[in-house]
């Protein structure tokens, strides 16, 4: 897996609530059997119309905005346990969302695949999409190890959680499997006492 | 000290805990299918691992799959490859498979309940967020990605947090017209489409326990929708009915140790819950979505919530999600013309749902210019239906019976939903996109469905009953 330690990039805004999956990368790109290529899916019957022109106010279309950072509204990433969601999120060349409020899988399947879910207030949120709109380039960072995230033109910041282990994996590039089958014999054992 | 059912379960699954990292939960049965497993087992090729414990891993071919003609090839290439690799991939790991022709195939969450796999007191994985459904029969059932498949089929365990836990407890009696269906869109509506994240909601009180175990699969397949891990009822003699005698059960003396153990599966009675919330059953009307999440609903008689009404921030979304709707706010939907009716999914798509349906449409026939899919949830249903005769009920009434498969509640196979066209559907999903691009998706129960395909609009189908008496 991909380490993670500290990121400062502008963001790209996507400020609607409750995006969910079928949105993040719609069912009908799901038939791959590899990881890669769903970026060019992402959002996609946001970005693009029907003869796959895009489509010019879509904010991925806008090369005005660049950056690492996806900054959505609350409840991102509702809907199905599809990984792909955060594959094509990463496969666009994002290393970090921002949203203040993340679906439950969907943050799981970020964190297994060193895509970084940022949880931040309602306020800060609004923040971040007010400084966004007076320059696409104002940056942020976001500090795995410090857990912070910071608007570097007003110096904005506020703390996040994250869950000590998996901020562990991040940094150190290692997933559960490897935790797991390190503990092997634990498990043989239980299965004993069932 | 007194327990909660999660609880139960979960200490009883637990390899490993220890403080500051997630536990090592043991899984008894993961499910599988096309969709979510190929990278997973792509994964193990690449760390030359086996499938840990392959007997307890059960495939299916279900999203992809044609819901016509299903003993010819799949047309559709992207499909084909990918039902092909599931079956290349369970041959050389060793997974049984119900694929394509096979008597058990079907949904996922379907199939592991009719077979009996799905037992009281287990922990059941699946590639697929609807895996709540399992819960009905007091299991711990959830939703993985990709990556936690691949760790299951490592090390048939998963790490996890332990979730908090909620009751939700519906008291009363229903009226007529409103299924389990109307419940779940019921309490969606009230705690909104976000309103569970990071729980295990148990469900309790005396309309859930007067349900029948298929009624309870669907109450607890939507407890994603309010962003719940999972949901569960605490089995009881329906439970223990339901699954006597079913291909995988127990059988004999295991059957009453089984039993007995199963017993013991309830919360107990002082046991704490992070949340409890509880609804009166007589509120509730059958129900319907306007919006593009499920926490979007209203009962049928009243009208779309004002935007101004919304909060201030949430206000944008709310529009944007009527506009796509092609919906106005403050207006009734009531006598909506409608263009597809969708009778199938995880939700409600097994034999109760059809019978109901049946018993319904006997003797009427479907609007003018409405389409009616009926796709049942598995082979087996499939056959049952057709023993019990309502395939013909259904063709007299212009309703089309498919073969099983998710169909057209994802439409990643052939069944999509036409841009701009309303459909009426007992699936668990109204998003952008959901059914087909720029389709609309109004979900609804089984009998509120069959009732606007009869009339070609929304109706209220107590009224219709209420023709019978
Ligand atoms: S029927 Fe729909 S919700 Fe159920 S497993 Fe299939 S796609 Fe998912």
């Amino acid at each position: 897996m991909k380490k993670f330690e500290k990121l400062t990039s502008a963001i790209v805004p996507l400020n609607i609530e409750n995006i969910d999956t079928d949105q993040i990368i719609p069912a009908r790109f799901l038939k791959a059997t590899t990881r890669e290529g769903f970026g060019e899916n992402l959002f996609c019957d946001w970005r693009y119309d029907e003869n796959r022109n895009p489509k010019p106010d879509f904010v991925l279309n806008d090369k005005t905005y660049a950056g690492k950072i996806l900054v959505a509204g609350k409840n991102f990433g509702c809907g199905s346990s599809r990984e792909h969601a955060a594959w094509a999120i990463q496969d666009a060349g994002f290393d970090a969302v921002v949203s203040s409020f993340f679906a439950d899988i969907f943050k799981g399947n970020a964190l297994n695949n060193g895509l970084l879910p940022v949880q931040v207030s309602d306020d800060f949120l609004h923040q971040l999409f007010i400084e966004v709109a007076k320059n696409h380039e104002n940056e942020v960072e976001i500090d795995l190890e410090k857990q912070t995230i910071t608007i570097l033109s007003t110096g904005q910041q506020e703390t996040f959680e994250i869950n000590p282990y998996k901020k562990s994996c991040l940094i150190n590039g290692y997933d559960d499997i490897d935790f797991i089958l390190n503990q092997k014999q634990l498990v043989e054992e239980f299965e004993q006492t069932k | 000290m007194s327990k909660t059912l999660v609880e139960k379960i979960w200490n009883a699954h637990v390899v490993k805990s220890e403080a500051g990292f997630p536990d090592i939960l043991y899984i008894d049965t993961h499910f599988i299918h096309e969709v979510t497993s190929p990278q997973a087992f792509d994964g193990l090729r690449k760390r030359g691992l086996p499938v840990f414990r392959p007997k307890q891993t059960i495939a299916t071919a279900d999203h992809n799959v044609p819901t016509l003609n299903q003993h010819l090839p799949i047309k559709e290439e992207l499909s084909r490859y990918q039902v092909d690799m599931l079956t290349k991939n369970c041959a050389e790991f060793g997974v049984e498979l119900y694929g394509l022709g096979h008597p058990f195939q079907g949904i996922v969450h379907v199939i592991g309940p009719e077979l009996g796999i799905t037992q009281p007191g287990a922990t059941i994985v699946c590639g697929d967020s609807h895996t709540s459904t399992h819960g009905a029969f007091g299991s711990i059932a959830f939703g993985i990605g990709t990556s936690q498949v691949e760790q299951v089929m490592a090390t048939q365990c998963l790490l996890q947090q332990k979730p908090k836990t909620m009751k939700i407890e519906v008291n009363g009696e229903t009226g007529i017209g409103v299924s389990a269906k109307d419940i779940i869109l019921y309490i969606i509506s009230q705690i909104s489409a976000a309103g569970g994240t990071g729980y295990f909601i148990e469900y309790a009180g005396s309309a859930i326990t007067s349900l029948s175990m298929e009624a309870r699969m669907t109450i607890c397949n939507m407890s994603i929708e309010m962003g719940a891990r999972g949901g569960l009822i605490a089995p009881d003699e329906t439970t223990f009915e339901y699954l006597k005698g079913k291909e995988f059960s127990p059988k004999g003396e295991e059957w009453d140790k089984a039993v007995a153990k199963w017993k013991t599966l309830y919360s107990d009675a002082d046991a704490h819950f992070d949340k409890v919330l509880t609804f009166n059953a007589a509120d509730i009307e059958p129900m319907i979505t306007y919006g593009t999440n499920p926490g979007m609903g209203m009962g049928i008689t009243q009208n779309v919530p004002a935007t101004n009404k919304q909060a201030v921030p949430e206000q944008l979304s709310y529009q944007k999600a009527l506009n796509y709707m092609g919906i106005a706010d403050n207006s009734p939907l009531l006598g909506k013309p409608i263009d597809y009716v969708f009778i199938g999914s995880c939700t409600n798509s097994r034999m109760e749902d059809l019978r109901e349906v049946a018993n319904f449409v006997e003797g009427k026939h479907k609007a003018d210019g409405v389409t009616v899919w009926i796709v049942p949830g598995s082979k087996q249903i499939e056959q049952q239906a057709i023993a019990e005769g309502l395939d013909k009920i259904f063709e007299a009434a212009g309703f089309q019976l498919r073969e099983p498969g998710c169909s057209a509640c994802l439409g990643m196979n052939e069944d999509k939903i036409p841009a701009g066209k309303y459909c009426v559907s007992t699936s668990n999903r109204n998003f952008e996109g959901r059914q087909g691009q720029n389709a609309r998706t109004l979900l609804a129960s089984p009998l509120t469905a069959a009732a606007a395909a009869v009339t070609g609009r929304v109706t209220d189908v107590r009224e219709l009953l209420a023709e019978h008496v």
